[in-house]
């Protein structure tokens, strides 16, 4: 049976690990990085992406406007 | 290994749901980690581009945070002098008609040293957008209290909290522009969660389809955090904002058209 399925990308070295985006994410994907970006800062990662339904809340909080988001039906 | 593949062959480019706005530069916003100013210039620049309205656009530029506005958007903006961005804004609106012309201004600009531009503008009735980012205090100056402090709400010059009996009251601006006949549309939004996001979305766009018709000033405030003032992680700012900042300051619509109900 067909499944929707969605998955992101965050852009990390743009990303301020703010996490924003891990607070709002309904189905638990993403993740602070233990590493820094180039930046300093824990960057946000889709730790689950697997788990991802595509429904685009992270990347509508995300103030940096990082993350792009891509759904599909498989 | 199947499921990873399948992953990533969801990123397609017709797969896409949602990426960042065109008419945003190639460049990392220089607000603070999680502060409301880079979710709010994000979704303007979305819905200048989705209306259609990039060149038909010019923005106005305060003083404070909110300035910073201008370096992320590939549109024509005119800085004014603090508080004064109704004012010049009002300008360019009487010399060019046909132009969409907003403001972009802090709660320190919009409602201490602006007070009188903001409340004439709206009063004169001018055909502009004012977008209003209330976080509370002064952000770029380092937390000063603004007159939008919240009863008991610390900043570096009232550490131990705002106590109204010596400081004051919080000025709601936006219950007064609701009050005066030249303003046409008031909401008070936010955009500390998804929902709520979509809503300021949403009235932001009728804000700019109801400025086409030049019936008069419409009027959006955003409460917003500013983590960095607030000295708080992202997170806590949010939940301190929904707790404590929106009882004060209650979102929804104060003013809409006669005959329309637009309340969300
Ligand atoms: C005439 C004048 N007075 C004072 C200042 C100092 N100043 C710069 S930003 C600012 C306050 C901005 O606060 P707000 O409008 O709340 O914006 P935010 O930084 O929170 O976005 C002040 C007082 C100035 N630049 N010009
Ligand atoms: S698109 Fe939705 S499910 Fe996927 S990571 Fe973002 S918030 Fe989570
Ligand atoms: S919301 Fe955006 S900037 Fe903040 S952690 Fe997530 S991806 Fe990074
Ligand atoms: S000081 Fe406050 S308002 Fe200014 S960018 Fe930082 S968090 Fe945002």
């Amino acid at each position: 049976m067909a499944k929707i399925k969605g998955n992101i990308v965050i852009d990390t070295e743009k990303c301020k690990g703010c996490e924003l985006c891990i607070a709002s994410c309904p189905s638990k994907v993403i993740d602070a990085a233990k590493e820094l970006n180039e930046k300093g800062y824990h960057y946000a990662y889709p730790a689950k992406h697997e788990q991802c339904t595509g429904c685009a809340n992270c990347a509508i909080v995300c103030p940096d406007g990082v993350i792009t988001v891509y759904k599909a039906k498989i | 290994m199947e499921e990873t593949c399948n992953m990533q062959e969801i990123v397609k480019p017709e797969n896409l749901v949602y990426k960042k706005s065109s008419l945003l530069l190639d460049k990392t916003f220089t607000y603070c980690p999680g502060c409301g100013h880079g979710t709010v210039t994000r979704i303007l620049a979305e819905l200048i581009e989705e209306l259609g309205l990039q060149k038909q656009t010019v923005g106005v530029s305060p003083v404070g945070c909110s300035v910073l506005l201008y370096a992320f958007m590939d549109i024509d903006f005119q800085q004014a002098a603090h508080g004064r961005a109704p004012a010049v804004a009002t300008g360019i609106k009487r010399l060019l008609p046909d132009r969409f012309v907003f403001t972009y201004q802090g709660d320190g600009d919009l409602a201490a040293i602006g007070t009188s531009e903001t409340i004439h503008a709206c009063n004169r009735g001018e055909n502009i957008l004012i977008i209003y980012i209330n976080n509370g205090i002064y952000g770029m100056t380092g937390g000063q209290m603004a007159p939008t402090t919240i009863p008991g709400m610390k900043s570096s010059t009232s550490p131990r909290g705002r106590n109204v009996q010596t400081m004051g009251y919080p000025l709601k601006i936006t219950d007064i522009a609701a009050t005066l006949p030249g303003t046409y549309y008031v909401t008070r939004q936010s955009v500390h969660t998804p929902a709520a996001v979509r809503k300021t979305k949403k009235a932001m766009r009728r804000a700019m389809e109801y400025q086409s018709l030049n019936r008069g000033l419409c009027f959006i405030e955003i409460v917003s955090n500013c983590p960095s003032g607030w000295k708080m992680t992202p997170v806590e700012s949010i939940k301190w904002m929904e707790e404590n900042m929106l009882p004060y300051y209650p979102l929804g619509d104060l003013k809409t058209p006669a005959g329309e109900n637009t309340n969300q």
